[in-house]
């Protein structure tokens, strides 16, 4: 349940900012997660509702931009899209790529009051 | 038109509102969710380069022989190298109890309801263990293979650690953590008899999410295979290799 850490993680970021910025309140949190980042988006969510309780950005919309995976070939150098860790090359089917997306785990943006 | 939800659209009814379409606006934020751990994490990595200090964090899952491991490396090396220790368990001191029989310096930090250590607390316990210059600090992280992948602690290495009772295809199962160690020990080889678990598929299956690990296949009872655990330590802190 790291999950619940990340969540605490991505309010004390969007809090700090939105303080800056002199808001009174959080309306919505604009996240981009990659889907190699180890992170389960449900989880995420549910751990939001909980952790945003009693901040500035209780009652906060979450919306999340799902960022696919992209791997490079370290053999042929062939650029391709993946969704787990478990990849061949299409290409010349050697293992072993170097992730080039889809570890993002960022705050982009926040709508505040 | 409201660019949160819409409303004032043609075609869209207006609505009741709690939030006030004058004052919001968007503010563009660009940061790293974890840059908080990772910035902590960096200085950690800088004060532990500039003291030489050599750092590994120690990941698998409970029961895989992590404890037993650092008590037969601390004992065959501590007359070579200084060596501090931090025990994570999410509660108890049993593990820092059985690293004190050994004679080094250990902090127990008890993670509580977390699942994983984070640099904060690394930063703390290393505050609290003031290591020697040039010494070997083992962070022995929280039984578990999911949650500590993500949290650097400025380690030197990430050392993930499986036993043969535990089935060939963990890497198949929890690839995030076999792709942020680099180091991987197969342990408790010494029940490779009693158990179907094939070595040479196990590597298979984590060199398809990690072509880059070393591998180090031991028993931390019987002591078989740790010469080159050791050495490679030595040799990583610059020390000559010692005879065991």
């Amino acid at each position: 349940m790291h999950e619940l850490s990340i969540a605490m993680s991505v309010i004390d970021v969007a809090s700090t900012r939105a303080q800056e910025e002199g808001a009174s309140q959080i309306n919505q949190i604009d996240l981009e997660i990659g889907t190699l980042a180890g992170i389960q988006i449900e989880s995420l969510e549910f751990c939001f509702e909980i952790a945003c309780r009693g901040t500035i950005a209780e009652g906060a919309r979450l919306k999340i931009r799902s960022i696919p995976g992209m791997v490079e070939c370290q053999t042929c150098f062939k650029t391709f899209q993946v969704d787990n860790f478990f990849i061949a090359c299409p290409e010349c089917k050697e293992y072993g790529v170097n992730i080039t997306q889809g570890k993002e785990l960022s705050v982009k943006s926040i709508i505040i009051d | 038109m409201c660019d949160t939800c819409g409303c004032g659209e043609p075609g869209l009814k207006l609505h009741e509102h709690n939030h006030d379409h004058d004052r919001e606006r968007i503010v563009y934020v660009e940061q790293d969710i974890l840059s908080k751990n990772n910035l902590l994490a960096e200085r950690n990595r800088g004060y532990f380069e500039t003291n030489g200090i050599f750092t590994l964090n120690l990941v698998s899952s409970p029961g895989s022989g992590k404890t037993t491991l650092l008590e037969r490396t601390i004992a065959a090396l501590k007359k070579d190298l200084s060596f501090v220790v931090i025990e994570g368990d999410q509660q108890s001191h049993r593990d820092a109890e059985r690293i004190e029989a050994t004679g080094v310096p250990v902090v127990q930090v008890n993670t509580g309801t977390g699942c994983h250590l984070d640099a904060e607390m690394i930063r703390k316990a290393v505050k609290t263990l003031n290591p020697k210059e040039n010494s070997v600090l083992m962070i022995e992280n929280v039984g578990n293979l999911i949650c500590p992948a993500l949290f650097d602690l400025g380690e030197a290495h990430k050392v993930v650690i499986i036993s043969v009772t535990e089935g060939e295809d963990k890497p198949q199962k929890y690839p995030t953590m076999f792709t942020v160690a680099d180091i991987c020990l197969i342990n408790k080889i010494d029940l490779l008899p009693y158990v179907d678990f094939d070595i040479e598929i196990c590597k298979e299956y984590a060199k398809e999410v990690n072509n880059h690990l070393k591998f180090f296949e031991i028993s931390a009872k019987t002591g078989e295979g740790l010469k080159e655990w050791n050495d490679w330590i030595c040799q990583e802190t610059g020390r000559p290799q010692v005879n065991l």
